[in-house]
């Protein structure tokens, strides 16, 4: 008696002991999908009011300004509450803004020069992926170190190598700082540059929101099922290239799986020869790479996550070829 | 002449003025919205879920928002997906009550972890350990939930109450003896409720009280009866009197059985099986013997009889179609809290006609017939919590 209830649960039915019993409960049944069920997030988001445009974020290559042969440009860390699924707001940690952070692109050799704002609550930096002096790192106790609230630094370095890189915040506590927001894709193109493509930023991300050092939201360019909702629109026969960052905390993997297409993938960007001709690829923690495909058919396809798992909670989209 | 002349106001008035000065304070204190007192922190969200249902593509889930500020829920997932859902209101606020509909294929046998998102991005968590349908409400079900009351309920304690022709003819040393052994079966009873009370009150909106509903539960029903106990000492005969209360109090614990027992099934976590209910009919055979032991120095009344084992054995059926159809776990730990002060008041009842020529309440055959009592309630609990 003592576990009653605990005991209501495990009991197995003993057919013919109870008529009545039997006859109500014994009635074997699956379970069944309503007419109207379909999965994801109900509802949408209003690029409005997060002030920025997964849509937008696709195709938005920041070049900064080149002054006296450098190429400059001024990035603001600053908190900011941002819808990542419909409903669902989230105290980030921006550059500038966004989730994620503008995507800066320079050619190689080139002389960089970002200016760092700290205009956040909390101590931030930018560490640059690439290669650069130490005391232009953008790590805690080394250079400028921590940019305490209210301060700036600026960031020098000569762009190489050539590839996909990405930037982020390297405070500590590091995957907080990183999970926040502070990141964004750097990409390097080489000095002959690459062939005429139509060119898409994806930075896979995820947002823990309830603390627990799990993601509960995953996305390509922070909103849920935003390209499921609205397809990335893209013309038959045409070079796409994508360039994917993988900038989820948390998750030790993260990947990208394209439906009824295959790609050439090239790890970093770091060489103008594919490695690999896939339609699955795989990023671990600050992993990138550059994916070159043509669509082929017109219609609808899918892509996402291959980690189901991640699908399902977001990381999910469309190619609307035409 | 003197005292016409000052006027007193009535004592009543000069009772009631601190509460209406109460009532003003607290009215200029949500005028102006608590005047010096800043909020410190961000919301609390605390929703407890009440109840969950299962129906073909559905998982339904009845909140109530048990902390202090308003909640809302906007997305829901289920095992690692987002899923579709509807709501009777998109903002819960304190106290308030809101059912939240879950499009999911779910598959029969097989486990689930919800989680509602709220806007905040926190989340409550429900785990569905064994999925099955919810059984409908229907006359048939109604009529299965009296079914098992009468197999859990009322029979056993009709096959109980019969050993009264042989408790008759037991000298008084052993009658003490069986007395002693039903305070030692309602002292078990007693605790398992406390018990499964306390844990239901838990599982509850915390804000109603939790555990405490128990305690309240019990004290007021010991209040009460000890009340009517009071009232009906001036009329009935001992013995009868004794036999009624340890019928009620019977009764009281087995409307909270009755409840889970209820619950349980409406929610698809009741499997009924043969071993349950004999089980559940051995261990209530017990109950039958605790009614008649008080009244067998007496002849025994059939119609009495059965009257006194209606009155313990009946709330079974009540407690299963309420605990079917309305099932709240603070109700239930209330609930389950009136059978322990039931439980209480009756063992208060019977110690006396324990006592020895000599007085002495724990003589050795008390003693064991009270340990007897534990263990054989014990013993037979164990075949329904394998």
């Amino acid at each position: 008696m003592l576990s009653r209830r605990n005991f209501l649960c495990r009991i197995p039915l003993v057919a013919g002991a109870l008529p009545a019993a039997q006859a109500l409960a014994a009635e074997p049944h699956a379970g069944h999908m309503g007419a109207a069920a379909h999965l994801g997030t109900v509802g949408m988001v209003d690029p409005a009011s997060n002030g920025f445009d997964p849509q937008a974020i696709l195709r938005d290559f920041d070049e900064g300004v080149v002054r006296g042969g450098v190429r400059e440009w001024e990035l603001v860390a600053d908190e900011k509450e941002i819808e990542v699924a419909p409903g669902v707001k989230y105290a980030a940690w921006a550059y500038n803004g966004r989730v994620p952070g503008p995507t800066l692109r320079a050619r190689e050799g080139e002389r960089l020069r970002i200016r760092f704002v700290n205009a956040a609550d909390h101590p931030h930096t930018i560490h640059f992926h690439g290669i650069h002096t130490a005391r232009m790192d953008g790590v805690p106790d080394v250079g400028a170190g921590n940019i305490e609230p209210g301060g700036d630094t600026t960031y020098e370095f000569t762009a190489e190598p050539f590839g996909l890189h990405l930037y982020h915040c390297h405070s500590i506590p590091l995957a907080d700082h990183i999970a926040k927001g502070l990141y964004g894709a750097f990409v390097i193109d080489p000095k002959e540059g690459r062939p005429d493509a139509d060119e898409l930023v994806m930075v896979m991300n995820g947002f823990d929101t309830n603390f627990d050092r799990s993601n509960e939201v995953y996305a390509v360019n922070t909103v849920a099922f935003a390209y499921q909702h609205e397809p990335v629109r893209v013309k038959r026969d045409q070079l796409v290239r994508i360039y994917l960052v993988n900038a989820l905390e948390f998750d030790l993997i993260n990947s990208f799986h394209v439906h009824a297409n295959f790609f050439h993938y090239f790890p970093t960007g770091t060489s103008l020869e594919p490695t690999e001709l896939t339609d699955t690829v795989i990023q671990g923690q600050g992993q990138r790479g550059i994916l070159e495909l043509r669509f082929p058919y017109e219609g609808r396809y899918m892509f996402h996550a291959h980690v189901s798992e991640f699908a399902e909670l977001g990381w999910m989209g469309f190619f609307e070829v035409v | 002449m003197e005292a016409a002349a000052v006027r007193r106001p009535p004592a009543w008035l000069a009772a009631l003025l601190p509460l209406v000065l109460l009532g003003a304070l607290i009215g200029v204190f949500i005028a102006f919205d608590a005047p010096g007192l800043e909020r410190n922190g961000i919301p609390v969200e605390d929703v407890a879920i009440e109840r969950t249902e299962l129906h073909p593509g559905e998982i339904q889930l009845t909140l109530q928002n048990d902390g202090p500020d308003a909640v809302r829920i906007v997305q829901a997932i289920v095992n690692d997906g987002f899923a579709s859902f509807t709501q009777d209101d998109d903002e819960l606020g304190r106290l308030d009550r809101s059912q939240v509909t879950v499009a999911y294929p779910w598959i029969e046998g097989e486990a689930y972890e919800v989680k509602l998102l709220t806007s905040t991005g926190g989340t409550v968590d429900k785990s569905i350990d064994v999925a099955a349908e919810t059984p409908e409400a229907d006359a048939g079900f109604y009529g299965l939930m009296g079914l098992i009351g009468l197999y859990v309920g009322i029979i056993p304690i009709a096959v109980g109450m019969l050993w009264l022709p042989w408790m008759r003819q037991l000298d008084r040393r052993w009658l003490r003896f069986l007395l002693a052994l039903t305070i030692g079966l309602l002292v078990f009873l007693g605790i398992d409720a406390a018990l499964e009370g306390l844990d239901l009150g838990a599982s509850g909106a915390e804000s109603l009280g939790g555990g405490a509903l128990m305690w309240l539960g019990a004290a007021l029903a010991y209040l009460v009866l000890a009340g009517v106990d009071g009232w009906l000492s001036r009329r009935g005969s001992g013995g009868e009197r004794v036999a009624l209360l340890v019928a009620a109090g019977i009764g009281l614990h087995n409307l909270g059985e009755g409840l889970v027992i209820g619950s349980a099934y409406a929610i698809g976590s009741l499997a009924l099986g043969a071993a349950l209910v004999v089980g559940f009919a051995i261990h209530n055979t017990t109950e039958g013997l605790a009614i008649v032991a008080p009244v067998a120095d007496r002849p025994p009344r059939v119609g009495r009889l059965a009257v006194l084992g209606l009155i313990a054995g009946a709330p079974a059926v009540l407690g299963a179609w309420i605990g079917a159809s309305a099932f709240d776990p603070s109700l239930a730990a209330f609930m389950f809290g009136v059978g322990v002060g039931a439980i209480a008041r009756v063992i208060v009842q019977i110690a006396p006609q324990v006592r020895d020529s000599a007085g002495r309440l724990l003589h050795p055959l008390a003693a064991a017939g009270l340990a007897a009592g534990l263990v054989l309630m014990y013993a037979t609990s164990l075949l329904i919590s394998v």
